[in-house]
């Protein structure tokens, strides 16, 4: 009889053939994965590179206190809080707007709905994230300022509130998804005992599900919260991009970003002081979205490490 | 007995019923109006979808005709058109989905099939959740850095395909993840048993049972890249471009030329936003008809991505 065992050795070529090709592709696959960490590092290498001439030129003091960011022109002023106060401004209305309402519609879907209505209305909320940006750009130009100027009879043809308004809808649905996705994870015990004490469906919801799911939630708004501040061309197409130290909404403003595109769709000389610029505005707006995103992360762990 | 001895407890008792009656009464009206408010912020974003909709639609489509998708952009708004646009976000996609699918799938398999719990793994997986929050007007910065001035690509579609594609690679990678994660273990377990190597089991059993997650994530991704339009305006995409790029097929061998790779271009968000920022309102007319081009093709993107979802969702019985 022959001896089979020569095939189901390890050391049969077929099969030292397979471990080699299984270690290769591994080893392929690790490096796609790993890939992602060269983007980041892409990121702030090019940021940080591309910046760090600009503060040889102008000081680091001149930058945070100056009240006024004109780099275009010929007497150019850097200081970066007209920028950083409109980014500011026109994500604060984007809060006002879409918290409470995603907050609200996330507690209406996970307690109110019935389960195989909630499944179909989910989809079509998130298709309100799916619409392109220029598409909200046109909307709050064409379509939210004028009915504002019915309100309003102040407001201009651009303003930071309208700009505001339209990015509270467009993230509307990152915070009520997340926000019913948290509470909907809340343990089905704890709403049974609520209602065995005799609470109503309100009760429960406001003093059980949303307490209980309040980092799930918290962590929804600041994820919400970086998305306003990261946004572009609704701001860049209604806001104006006139930078402007104020806090009133109905005035035009730039943020960050609409800056960056502003400047972007001129011709600046690479190496010119208004090019450094932009690396400049783009590492400040990277600082601060990387800040609250790390923010939301440690609030997610430290509730998942609760329970 | 004294007759009022007895009647204190009873008016206590009637109080008490209309005390909880009325309680009752008062939270089953707070649940009421709560459901009305619910119903209202739900239908409030639903209705705003419908009237940005509407709006574009009314205006938009008396514009759609064939010339609109035929010619150029032009000096006069009504013989201006997309062409040069949808050609451009036709091959910007293109490259973008040859740049980000292997990488995030290959991605996705490594971090969910082979990962070791170490701190690598954990480094990589804080970076992906870290990059999808990162703003895509960054990448558009990053790319005019690397790739336009350090690497010298120019403002073309390679580098506006690679760009689309690393702000994308999260998606795809996270989806894959997803897909993966919901095949139960006992198939890995059963095709082990039978002798399969690791790669074997992925490659005949893990990959195509989460090929319908997989294939939701990457048409997801590609819908988020034709709407994006910060980073291409970064790198520097025209606005007004009145040609196509060099045709990938050639009359001899080897047929097929990449030399539309490197050529500049333009896609139809940028063409939407420069009619937008124009003052005359007849390029406004022109802007909401290529938005209504832009929606539809996101929104049936969206649509196939859901119905592909909901199918495997149904199939799959473990």
């Amino acid at each position: 009889m022959a001896d089979l065992s020569v095939f189901t050795s390890a050391s049969h070529p077929v099969r030292r053939w397979r471990r080699i090709k299984d270690k290769i592709i591994e080893s392929i696959l690790f490096l796609a994965a790993a890939s992602s960490v060269l983007v980041t590092v892409g990121i702030i290498y090019i940021l940080v590179s591309e910046s760090l001439p600009f503060f040889k030129q102008v000081s680091f003091v001149e930058f945070i206190t100056d009240s006024e960011w004109t780099p275009m022109f010929s007497e150019p002023k850097f200081g970066i809080r007209p920028l950083v106060t409109g980014t500011f401004m026109a994500t604060f209305i984007a809060l006002l707007v879409a918290i409470p309402l995603g907050t609200i519609t996330a507690a209406y879907l996970s307690e109110y709905v019935k389960p195989h209505i909630r499944e179909m209305l989910k989809p079509i909320l998130e298709l309100l994230a799916a619409v392109p940006s220029v598409v909200y750009g046109y909307f709050a130009l064409l379509f939210v300022t004028p009915i504002l100027q019915k309100f309003i009879p102040d407001l201009g043809g651009f303003s930071i509130l309208s700009a505001g308004i339209v990015m509270g809808i467009m993230i509307i649905p990152y915070i009520s998804s997340l926000s019913e996705d948290a509470m909907r994870s809340v343990p089905k015990h704890l709403r049974e005992a609520s209602a065995a004490l005799g609470s109503s469906k309100f009760q429960t919801t406001f003093k059980v599900v949303i307490p209980s799911a309040f980092s799930g939630i918290s962590s929804a708004y600041i994820l919400g919260i970086s998305r306003a501040l990261g946004e572009t061309m609704v701001v860049a197409i209604a806001a104006g991009m006139q930078p402007n130290l104020s806090f009133n909404p109905i005035e035009p403003a730039s943020t960050i970003t609409a800056f960056i595109v502003q400047v972007s769709l001129g011709d600046l000389p690479h190496g010119s002081i208004g090019f450094q610029s932009i690396y400049v505005a783009g590492l400040t707006l990277l600082v601060m979205t990387l800040t609250f995103n790390i923010l939301g992360m440690w609030i997610r762990n430290r509730f998942q490490e609760k329970e | 007995m004294v007759p009022s001895f007895n009647s204190e407890p009873a008016t206590k008792t009637e109080s008490l019923t209309i005390d909880l009656s009325r309680n009752v009464k008062s939270r089953k009206r707070k649940d009421f109006f709560f459901a009305m408010f619910g119903l209202m912020s739900l239908l409030f974003a639903l209705i705003t979808l419908l009237a940005l909709f509407m709006d574009l639609a009314m205006t938009g489509v008396p514009r759609i005709n064939m010339a609109f998708f035929s010619e150029f952009p032009s000096r006069f708004a009504d013989k201006a058109g997309i062409l040069s646009a949808w050609v451009g976000t036709f091959a910007v996609m293109m490259t973008t989905a040859f740049c980000a699918i292997p990488v995030g799938i290959a991605a996705g398999i490594y971090l969910e099939e082979y990962a070791p719990k170490n701190m690598i793994t954990r480094l990589i997986e804080l970076n992906i959740i870290n990059l999808a929050g990162v703003p895509s007007i960054t990448f558009g910065l990053m790319a005019l850095g690397l790739f336009v001035y350090k690497l010298n690509l120019g403002q073309s579609i390679l580098t506006a395909g690679m760009t689309l594609g690393l702000l994308v690679l999260p998606i795809i990678i996270v989806t894959t993840r997803e897909a993966i994660r919901t095949i139960p273990n006992v198939i890995r377990e059963a095709s082990y048993g039978l002798g399969a190597s690791h790669w074997q089991t992925i490659q005949h059993h893990i990959l195509p049972y989460s090929s319908g997650g997989i294939l939701t994530g990457v048409i997801i991704a590609l819908s988020r890249a034709i709407g994006e339009t910060a980073p291409l305006v970064t790198i520097g995409a025209l606005t007004f471009i009145a040609f196509l790029p060099t045709s990938p097929f050639t009359g001899e061998f080897p047929f097929l030329s990449f030399k539309w790779l490197g050529d500049s271009f333009t896609v139809m968000p940028i063409q939407m936003f420069n009619w937008i920022s124009r003052p005359q309102s007849e390029f406004h007319v022109n802007a909401a008809a290529t938005g209504v081009v832009l929606l539809l093709m996101t929104l049936v993107m969206n649509g196939i991505a859901i119905y592909i979802r909901y199918r495997f969702r149904r199939k799959m019985n473990w």
